[in-house]
């Protein structure tokens, strides 16, 4: 099985599926899911869809240069990073990060450490489309960058 | 030399295409940033001076005093906003 995983895919995703997948191993005691869905409220107030862009390549080698770095960090079971790519309709899932370890100290900080820098790092662009088709470019957050630097 | 130059989000949308191939004399990725400048009009006002964006050489982010070899892959664009 594998256990440490990126996937940067159009399709959707059965977090439950995955969460089960991940919980049969019998070493894992705790498993942490996040799951970041588009909203109605963001850079506009309108919003009926988001274009999410990414570089191919780039991007999954930074998902695993991230993995990695948790990895060093924990004592991981498993990882599973599932970011969609493409058009997204409003409360359509876009990311899915699951960790697994013995115990949820671990996997706690380590979700929260890889959404982060997923946010930060990972090459990725938002395009929030309103109901009228308008769109305008999602303009990166000051607040995220402060959260990734908690972790140095 | 040539380079394989990406553009992606806000910024491909400025420059009004994704990529092309440059034959270029930049030995770094500061001078490549001063030789596009010198387009004027969306590359000027884009990459000017304290505009914020970023650049990777090869997938990989880099500063502005990264050296460039032929064949190169440079991309340029905004900062992130996924997750």
């Amino acid at each position: 099985m594998d256990t440490f995983t990126v996937r940067v895919d159009a399709a959707a995703f059965d977090a439950g599926q995955e969460i089960a997948r991940l919980s049969a191993d019998p070493g894992v005691g705790a498993v942490v899911s996040f799951v970041g869905v588009v909203r109605r409220h963001g850079d506009g107030d309108d919003i009926a869809a988001l274009e999410l862009e990414h570089y191919p390549g780039m991007t999954e080698k930074s998902l695993a240069a991230i993995v990695a770095e948790a990895r060093q960090r924990w004592p991981l079971s498993a990882v599973l990073i599932h970011h969609r790519v493409g058009r997204l309709a409003l409360g359509e899932p876009i990311v899915l990060v699951v960790t697994t370890s013995a115990h949820r100290a671990a996997a706690f900080a380590a979700c929260e450490f890889l959404m982060d820098y997923l946010k930060t790092r990972a090459p990725f662009w938002k395009k929030e489309i309103g109901d009228d088709g308008r769109s305008h470019w999602v303009e990166a957050k000051a607040s995220d960058e402060g959260a990734a630097g908690r972790w140095q | 030399m040539k380079l394989n130059l990406l553009y992606f989000a806000r910024l491909k949308d400025a420059f009004g295409r994704d990529s092309e191939t440059l034959d270029s004399e930049a030995t770094t990725v500061g001078a490549l940033l001063a030789e596009l400048r010198t387009r004027g009009d969306a590359w000027t006002e884009e990459l000017a001076e304290g505009r914020v964006f970023r650049v990777a050489l090869n997938q990989e982010l880099v500063t502005p005093d990264a050296m460039l070899s032929a064949g190169d892959e440079v991309a340029i664009f905004p900062p992130v906003t996924g997750g």
